[in-house]
């Protein structure tokens, strides 16, 4: 499966056309999800691989001033990870001319993260994140890719809104206290380490709220208060962006349930900004524009 | 402290208004001499644009029992469209406090002009009115002890 990816790549750095390829490359544990790869000099291609330990969302490394620094890059994306790279280039955070995008067909990825959701404690243990289980974008959309490799080998079939956001539903079913009593047991875990915010590609503030002390928006000691207040800050910067790819649930140490939240906001995004899913729908991004026809049932 | 005044529970209101109406109309509720509840803490800000969800959050932390967020009616503002921002952060910021399990009724949005002096004080009277009779928000004063 590597090889046609390593042919591309490769062809790729030797003519120039791009200075570094982002990509996957074996973890120098075996059978661990693959680690991410900064491959800049063609003999170096037999690195990448590509199979279903590819759960990783490499987009986030584009917005970084260390990568950009390496000039034009050829990136590796899912179809799930490209909606990300959309909503990035939406927002104008990297230039499309100075990327090669190549979009790998995808039948599916296991992690270890998913595989501690599902307590599965056994060490070396994968299991199949929850997008893959509902994911319509099996192969990325070929119109923002400059290549794809594996076209035709998977399909994507259409997902019922009601499937993609069947856990939050089910979690919506608790009551309010019952709702309120899960979150306080989560979020006491949280340590504040920004797992979850460095590994998104959405995320890429220079100096994030979270981090800033005068004034100090969000106390940052590792209480309930400000885990409270960060995670609600979190889920709502990324309201209407999230593209649902995952990696910040499973970066997080602390196994939080963050896909909750994203989930909460895409669903919100979706049901009431005419069918918005970000990095999806070639609408107007929800925040930052607005119609005047906009609901405020609940406005006095 | 004598057992009286600690046994009525007085609700801390915090009133996020908009500098360019809904503080006007406070101000017009005052000077028709409107009496409405001391419960209220007006904070005033430029816009309703302003009124950063992260605001809110600081009240609960800091003791509020409600918030009300205030400002010009759609139309009326008078940088134009931050309360159209305003008004879409809002209803998404809704849908995360009720994942959450946080309390709904104590989070109010109006549109108040700065001719409604008698809005002001209605809202404000049943807002407080309110918020008594749901009693002290002890579920979000419980997280923010250490
Ligand atoms: S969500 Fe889809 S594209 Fe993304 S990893 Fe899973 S199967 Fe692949
Ligand atoms: S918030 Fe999480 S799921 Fe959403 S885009 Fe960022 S990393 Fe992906
Ligand atoms: S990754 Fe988890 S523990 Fe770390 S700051 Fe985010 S929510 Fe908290
Ligand atoms: S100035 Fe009042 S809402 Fe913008």
């Amino acid at each position: 499966m590597s090889e046609p990816l390593q042919n591309s790549c490769r062809k790729l750095l030797t003519d120039g056309t791009v200075q570094v390829v982002i990509g996957y490359v074996k973890s120098p544990v075996d059978s661990d999800p693959a680690i991410p790869g900064f491959i800049t000099k063609p003999e170096d291609c037999q690195r990448l691989q590509w199979n279903d330990l590819c759960d990783l969302n490499l987009v986030t490394y584009l917005s970084r001033p260390e990568i950009k620094k390496l000039g034009k890059a050829a990136i590796v994306v899912k179809g799930c990870d490209l909606r990300a790279l959309a909503v990035l280039l939406r927002e104008s955070q990297v230039s499309r001319e100075n990327l090669y995008i190549i979009g790998m067909a995808c039948a599916g990825q296991r992690s270890s993260a998913a595989a501690a959701e599902n307590n599965d404690a056994a060490s070396g243990t994968l299991a199949t994140p929850y997008k893959c289980t509902v994911c319509d974008a099996h192969q990325p959309d070929a119109k923002l890719c400059d290549e794809v490799i594996g076209a035709d080998s998977v399909k994507n079939e259409p997902v019922e809104e009601s499937t993609r956001y069947a856990r939050l539903t089910e979690f919506l079913k608790k009551t309010p206290e019952e709702r309120f009593a899960f979150w306080k047991r989560e979020l006491s875990r949280c340590i504040r380490c920004y797992a979850c915010r460095q590994v998104c590609p959405l995320c890429y503030c220079n100096r994030c709220i979270a981090d800033r002390n005068r004034p100090q928006e969000i106390s940052t000691s590792a209480t309930l208060k400000g885990n409270v207040a960060w995670n609600i800050t979190r889920a709502f910067h990324l309201a209407g962006r999230c593209v649902g790819c995952g990696q910040c649930s499973s970066a997080c140490p602390m196994g939080i349930d963050l896909q909750l939240l994203n989930l909460t906001m895409a669903k919100a995004a979706e049901d009431n900004f005419g069918g918005y899913r970000a990095g999806v729908t070639e609408l107007d991004p929800v925040i930052g524009t607005y119609s005047v026809e906009d609901k405020e049932g609940f406005i006095g | 402290m004598s057992e009286e005044v600690s046994k009525e529970f007085e609700p801390k209101v915090v009133a996020y208004v908009c500098n360019w109406c809904t503080y006007l109309g406070a101000d017009l509720a005052g000077t028709n001499r409107l009496e409405y509840p001391t419960n209220v803490r007006i904070i005033r800000l430029p816009c309703t644009g302003r009124i950063d969800f992260n605001l809110i959050v600081k009240a609960f932390e800091n003791g509020a029992d409600s918030v009300l967020v205030s400002g010009c009616h759609p139309g009326d503002c008078h940088y134009n469209a931050g309360n159209y921002h305003a008004r879409r952060r809002w209803m998404l910021f809704r849908e995360l406090l009720a994942t959450l399990g946080l309390d709904m009724d104590r989070i109010h949005f109006t549109w108040i002009s700065a001719a409604e002096g008698r809005k002001f004080q209605q809202v404000v009277t049943e807002i407080t009115e309110k918020t008594r009779a749901l009693g002290p928000y002890t579920k979000y004063r419980e997280i923010c002890e250490v």
